[in-house]
């Protein structure tokens, strides 16, 4: 297999989507850096004077209970929230191809008992299943155990996912023919089918990232995990504890829960942009399709119906 | 490592042979699977305290030492839970199953001295009833709203509904819980700010008590509704999307009956069935949100019970909770699937 070339899909929200999320990604690299140096804004600065502020000149977002940046705790929130979603992507995405591809593509004992083990895995609930484990770490580790817990609780959606688009690969001819010229089964599956399933990896592996970020933020929220370190969670957790709520502070909870939907917004254009481009009944017809359809009805009216394979003749004069 | 050699010779026997079970049977196959599960719930819920490193039940009593003072039955009631230091792992097992089936969960650390059985069960008919509700709420609410987009792509309603959906779908359950509780709790005041009735009322079946209960429930059903209906309009309007190019539905067309007829009663009626086998899936996703959301309202279910829990380092709470959620889920998974495998042959048919 040629290595896969890397290009940007047409499609438009495919293209919204990623500028989103790379947008994040530069927030998280180099945000801190200009907050701290251009604004003299930092994350762990008390302003007691002007606690619990609305926004401001000095203070963007306005200010915690104890006097902190908003703004800053967010831009800072983005490196670790999105570094647990990028390690838990990572690892929810590995054992998901190892688990799903392997089974698919074995079959047999092997894969009966993968799949159980995923399906038993599927149907024990997620959240009460990672309060638990990381009630008992205690922080132990901190972010990174808690990605890793993430990880792997995270796992068997993808896995089923995969297992069943392997099954779908599994007869075509180029991996016959890998394995007629003897290519062990480990070599069909990573120098055959994983390439083939690049596309879908690659969306799933979003969609973990970002399921990943809930998930540390709905723990960091109850007050596990690290809600010591500036998260977008751990943001979220001081903000309902200070009683943000009831004092009015929407600045508190509004921005980093906005961060969160934004990312989650993101994932889900590209995983709809790229159905459209699997799937092209997805999408709406193009403008000169649409001309086209609509000519072609207007020739056919008056012998029956119009033509009903075109379901929207008339939009867009 | 078996078998390199016979790749092919399965193959036919996979794609060519596929048997159909009766209902009876696979009821009793589903039963088989669902109780494979509950066991692997219960012995993880046995295995993850004991995986702490050295002696849990001391470390647990240390820590729940340092938030506040324990009594001697309490301590004694952890080594009884988290197993005595030195005990073998085996003997731990029989009596944590023995417990298990006798209810005896040990006392609650954070509602001392109830027992632990007695408070989840206060917190199990509010969290059930919620979640009963909302899940179905959003499954109607989404699939009819998908048929709509998915049997014409591209018309304002699609452009509208699905962009939308997709957008309520990407939010965190419990930012929206926090939003809409600012908004129409905090500023407006229209609704109660918490809690899941009126404190200054007892609990029975009257009209006020029950009037409180609804407009207690309004916010946290809401938040789910929302969070969770985005995802049932997508994928029924991918369904149907597919389903409407289907010859069967073209011949409904081209008989002339009207436009709803073979929207609803033709096309959605197959474009239904992957939602409807996924509804059983989604109980989980369902159950994990709503533990958040009942954080933010402070509604009496299990979440806030957890809640409670992990704030007062109440181990045998939690992981009584663990369970009880664990096979609940299991428990509504298994009715949903059934509901399934009768109304869908295909379901019963397996591959072997």
């Amino acid at each position: 297999m040629t290595p896969p070339r890397l290009r940007l899909p047409e499609n438009r929200k495919v293209r919204a989507g990623l500028a989103v999320l790379a947008l994040f990604v530069a927030v998280a690299l180099f945000g801190p850096y200009v907050v701290e140096g251009l604004l003299g804004l930092s994350p762990s600065d008390i302003h007691t004077t002007d606690a619990m502020q609305g926004p401001s000149g000095t203070h963007p977002l306005g200010t915690t209970a104890t006097g902190e940046d908003v703004l800053a705790q967010v831009v800072a929130g983005a490196r670790i929230s999105l570094l647990v979603g990028l390690v838990a992507g990572t690892v929810t995405t590995v054992l998901s191809v190892l688990v799903g591809v392997t089974g698919g593509y074995l079959g047999g004992r092997t894969d009966s008992l993968l799949t159980a083990i995923t399906n038993v895995s599927l149907v024990i609930p997620g959240m009460p299943l990672l309060i638990i484990i990381a009630s008992y770490a205690q922080g132990r580790g901190g972010w990174l155990a808690v990605a890793l817990i993430i990880g792997l609780t995270a796992w068997p959606w993808g896995a089923r996912q995969k297992r069943a688009q392997t099954l779908s690969l599994r007869h075509r001819d180029f991996v016959t023919a890998a394995e007629m010229t003897g290519e062990s089964r480990w070599g069909v599956i990573t120098r055959e089918i994983v390439p083939s399933l690049a596309p879908i990896i690659s969306v799933s592996f979003l969609g973990a990232v970002v399921g990943s970020m809930f998930a540390d933020a709905g723990l960091s929220f109850i007050g596990l995990g690290n809600i010591n370190t500036t998260s977008w969670g751990s943001m979220l957790y001081w903000a309902q504890n200070g009683s943000a709520l009831s004092r009015g502070a929407w600045w508190w909870f509004v921005p980093p829960g906005a961060c969160i939907a934004l990312v989650g917004l993101a994932a889900g254009l590209v995983n709809f942009g790229m159905d459209e481009i699997s799937n092209p009944r997805m999408r709406r017809p193009g403008r000169r399709a649409r001309r086209l359809a609509a000519a072609a009805a207007q020739g056919a009216r008056g012998t029956a119906r119009p033509a009903t394979t075109n379901p929207h003749p008339r939009t867009n004069p | 490592m078996t078998a390199v050699t016979t790749t092919t010779a399965p193959v036919v026997a996979k794609t060519g042979r596929r048997v159909g079970l009766g209902p009876a049977r696979y009821f009793l196959r589903r039963l088989g699977f669902y109780a494979v599960a509950t066991w692997v719930a219960l012995t993880l819920n046995f295995l993850i305290p004991r995986l702490m490193p050295g002696d849990p039940a001391s470390a647990l009593v240390m820590q729940m030492q340092q938030k506040q003072a324990l009594s001697s039955e309490q301590v004694a009631g952890i080594y009884r839970l988290f197993g005595k230091p030195g005990e073998p792992l085996w003997d731990q097992y029989a009596t944590y199953v023995g417990q298990v089936l006798h209810f005896d969960f040990g006392i609650s650390v954070a509602y001392y001295p109830t027992p632990v059985w007695e408070v989840i069960r206060t917190g199990l008919p509010w969290t059930i009833g919620l979640v009963g509700l909302t899940a179905v709420l959003a499954f109607v609410l989404g699939t009819a709203a998908g048929v709509v987009c998915g049997s014409r792509v591209g018309s304002r309603f699609d452009s509208i509904a699905t962009p939308a959906a997709m957008f309520l779908g990407s939010l965190p359950y419990f930012w929206v819980a926090l939003l809409l509780l600012m908004a129409f709790g905090a500023q407006l005041g229209w609704l109660p700010l918490g809690g899941g009735y009126d404190g200054d009322l007892v609990p029975s079946f009257n009209g006020p008590f029950l009037a409180s209960v609804v407009s207690h429930g309004i916010l946290p059903a809401l938040t789910v509704v929302l969070s969770s209906v985005g995802g049932w309009l997508v994928g029924m309007r991918n369904m149907m999307v597919t389903t409407v190019s289907e010859d069967y539905v073209l011949l409904a067309r081209a008989k002339g009956l009207s436009k709803g007829r073979v929207m609803f009663q033709y096309a959605a009626r197959n474009a239904v069935l992957p939602s409807v086998a996924g509804f059983a899936l989604t109980i989980g996703t369902v159950v994990s949100g709503q533990l958040l959301v009942e954080i933010v309202f402070a509604y009496p279910g299990v979440g806030y019970l957890l809640y409670q829990a992990v704030t007062n380092v109440d181990y045998p709470l939690m992981q009584a909770l663990f369970l009880n959620v664990s096979l609940s889920v299991l428990a509504a998974n298994f009715l949903a699937d059934s509901v399934y495998g009768l109304i869908d042959p295909r379901a019963r048919e397996t591959r072997s």
